[in-house]
Formats: C-alpha cells, structure tokens, sequence
C-alpha cells in the first residue's frame, strides 16, 4: 500500500511576501467554505428558512396597513437579518470545531488574522446570499419597494460589522460548551450600535429622509464598521489561543 | 531538534504540567507514553504553539515559543485522534486547501505524491465524510506531511481504529519517519510504541519521570519499564 519511494522530494515552502501569503490564506479560508457549502447547504439552508419565517410571521402577527408597514420595515429587516445572521455565525464555526478543523487552520504558517478575514467573507456572502432572497419576498408580502441603491448599500455596511464582529464573538464562544446559547448573549449587546444605525439609516432612505438626516447614521455605521474590524483584527490571536 | 525546559502549564488553579524537561535530537522517533490525565495532549498542544505555556521555555528548529510561533509552524506537521479534515470537500480538496495555507509550490503534483503516500490516490475525488475512520486518519496523515516538515507529532492516532486500519496505519508512521523527520507519538498503545520509537518517555503526573532508548530497554521490555516508571 505505501511506497517508499514517492516522498522523496523534499518542499521548499513558497518564499513569497507577507501580503501575498496573507491573500492567499484569507482567499483559501473563503474558497473552502464556499466549496463545502455548495455542497451540504447545511448552513444556507437553515438562514434562509429561518429569515423566510421570520418575514412570514411577522406580516401575520403585526397585519398592518400599507403606511404603517413601510414604518416598520427597516426594524423587521434589521431583525430578520440579525437572527438568521447568528444561526450562520454559529453554524460556520461550529463546522470548525467539531472535527478539530479550527486546530488544522491554526497550525497554518500564516498569520491568524488571515483566518478572521477569511471567515468574515465567507460569512458576509451567505448573509449577503440569505438578504438578496429575502428582499424581493419581503417586497411582495409587504407591498415595500426595497430596491433603492442607498437601501442596498445600508444592508451591505450593516452586514459587514455583523459579520466582522459576530466572526470574532463566534469564535469565542466555539470553545464554550454552551456556544449555542452564549453567541447570541455575546452578540446582540455588542452590535446594538451597528443595529441602531443600520436601521435608521434604512428608515431614511425607506422614508425619503433628508440626506441630512440619513448621512449621521450612515457615517456611525461605517465608522463601527471600521472600528469592529480593526479590534478584532488585532484581538483574534488571542481569542482563539488557550 | 526540540528543547523543552522547566515547562509548567496551568489552567486556572490546576496545574497539569509542573515543570516538563524534554529533549529530542533530529531523526528520533519518541513515544510519549502515559496514564490518562497525565498532560501528554497538553503538552503535545504547546509544542504545536495551539497553546502557550504558563512558565518554562520551548524551542523547535531553533525557533523559541510563543514569539516565533508561524516559523516554527512552518516546520510541524501534527495528527490529533481528530482528522482536522472537511467532510464536505473531496480528500484532494482538503489537502488542496492546506496546500494553500502553506504556500505550497506545485501543488497538484504534491498533492498526488502525497496521496499516493498515504494510499488514497485512487479515492482522491471522494468526499471525506464517506471515508473510514482508518483511511480518515491516514489522509490525516498526508495533511500533516503535505508541506514536507522537520518534526511530526502524533497524539495518539491510533484511537478508534481496529486492526487493519491500525497495521496499515503503522506502514504509514514508517513512511513518515523513515525520512529521517523527528517524531514525537503520544499513545497507549505500548505494543506499537515499542514496535515504532527509538525512545521511550514517560509522562507522569506533569513531568518526565522516565526515559530510555530502544538500545536501554533491551534488557527489561517495555511494559516493565512502564509500570516501574509510574510506581515510582
């Protein structure tokens, strides 16, 4: 079964620069999740559905007329968004735990913080996947036009900071035998100011709001958004490490 | 090749290392041998830099740890009982995939030397979750080789395995150390231990309380060794 003679080529380990290794790691980590997805739908699947009922329950239980729904609008999407968004953080990671995989990707010669952006990316394209079904249906059951480019680019700042942060606290929590339970707790506190933001700057631009208006919270939430990653850029090594 | 010195690991109040001296010259292959509890993943899990030490100090290649952690990870391959592999990628995939963590050069060809190493050539398209546990850790195996390293630890790897899968898993430990890599093998097993080291340590509660080579041991066996070494 195994020869001897097929390892005897000795491998030099690619002497390139930093940042090109860096881009390779954080592009290996989103291509791995994409490719491992695509196949089990494990954790897509379970967004989706999830944000589906979310939408769904709420257009039965609040049965509001159509000037009221477009007031409501930004805070179910925010809701929707930051439930299902947790079910995925904690799936994602929890992919990595149990087979020892985060181990494997922690003995990578690379540095960790390739990892974290790597996850993030990978966690951002299935919020962004999830939100992009969720838009148009919510669009019909609500008689709302989401479709605005100022909307969008507010859906797409406001998953960003989930997504940077909720990977970091994720994979905090991974370790904790209570994982399930603890990341929402971890969480939701700490994206408050990215959730406050996200939603009115959405309701801005759902409600025809002065620039004047919408620019504030446009500007909090990329300035969280700045913030959140750059912390957790710099604290993620030592999350992971025992 | 590894220097450990003084090495003390605490979690909270509980010390499971209390002060570990170990050392391992280039090419030798050490069994680390020990009741349960006794630290050897512990430790096993700070010589890969997956966890600092509290006290004490550890180099490998010439690399100290922590503050040189990424060279030194660049010279260790590490097998744990878990396989550290996707079960939704293909076992071509995820040697692909840590191929690119490590910056490997021709990677295609590598991939399929290793492959062929471990014995998997002809499942490489196949998914790992529809592997065995025995051919799950030989693919284990090929990951840990994949980027060639100098020093190789094993904790234990023979866990969950039956028979044949661990007979075919011995070729393939053979393989791996007969290149002339450092080894380093946490097991129970003393029969296979006995059958792969050339040194046995003992790790007993949190320090080394006993060491010898295969020369050493040729007068008494291994298990006696063993049990004279936790006696005492």
């Amino acid at each position: 079964m195994v020869d001897k003679t097929t390892e005897i080529r000795s491998v030099p380990l690619e002497r390139r620069s930093h940042k090109s290794s860096f881009i390779k790691a954080v592009g290996a980590v989103v291509w791995k999740d994409l490719r491992a997805e695509f196949r089990s739908r494990e954790l897509f699947s379970a967004m989706l559905v999830f944000s589906l009922l979310i939408i769904l329950i709420f257009n039965f239980a609040l049965e509001l007329d159509i000037k009221t729904r477009q007031s409501v609008t930004s805070g179910v999407l925010w809701a929707t968004f930051a439930f299902a968004g947790t079910l995925g953080l904690n799936r994602s990671m929890a992919i990595e735990k149990d087979r020892g995989c985060l181990d494997g990707l922690l003995l990578a010669p690379v540095d960790r913080s390739a990892i974290y952006f790597g996850k993030v990316i990978s966690n951002l394209a299935f919020m962004l996947i999830v939100e992009l079904i969720v838009l148009p249906v919510y669009s019909v059951l609500y008689t709302v036009n989401l479709f605005q480019p100022g909307l969008l680019l507010v859906i797409l700042l406001g998953s960003i900071g989930y997504a940077g942060v909720g990977t970091l606290l994720a994979a905090m929590s991974v370790q904790t035998r209570t994982r399930d339970i603890l990341l929402p707790i971890l969480l939701f506190p700490v994206v408050i100011p990215v959730l406050l933001s996200a939603v009115k700057a959405s309701s801005g631009f759902l409600n025809g709001a002065d620039w004047e208006e919408i620019v504030l919270p446009l500007n909090l939430l990329i300035a969280y958004d700045i913030i959140f990653i750059a912390l957790a850029f710099m604290v993620f090594d030592n999350v992971v490490e025992e | 090749m590894i220097t450990v010195k003084k090495l003390v690991k605490r979690f909270g109040l509980k010390t499971i290392l209390r002060g570990v001296d170990f050392e391992v010259q280039p090419g030798e292959f050490v069994a680390l041998l020990g009741p349960n509890g006794a630290g050897k993943t512990t430790f096993l899990r700070i010589l890969s830099s997956l966890s600092r030490p509290s006290l004490g100090d550890v180099m490998i290649a010439g690399y100290k740890l922590p503050h040189e952690a990424a060279q030194v990870r660049a010279r260790l391959g590490v097998v744990s009982h878990l396989p550290l592999l996707y079960g939704d990628l293909t076992a071509n995939e995820n040697l692909r995939f840590y191929g690119r963590m490590y910056n490997i050069p021709d990677l295609e060809l590598r991939t399929t030397e290793v492959l062929e190493m471990v014995g998997l050539e002809s499942r490489r398209r196949d998914l790992v979750r529809t592997f065995s546990r025995g051919m799950q850790q030989r693919l284990a195996i090929g990951r840990a080789v994949l980027h060639d390293p100098d020093v190789v630890l094993f904790d234990e790897p023979y866990t969950g395995l039956d028979q044949d899968a661990s007979s075919m898993l011995d070729e393939v430990l053979k393989t791996v150390a007969a290149k002339g890599r450092t080894v380093v093998m946490t097991s129970h097993d003393l029969a296979r231990a006995e059958d792969l080291a050339t040194r046995f340590d003992i790790l007993s509660r949190g320090v080394i309380s006993a060491s010898a080579s295969r020369k050493e041991l040729k007068k008494t066996n291994l298990l006696a060794f063993y049990k004279q070494a936790l006696a005492s």
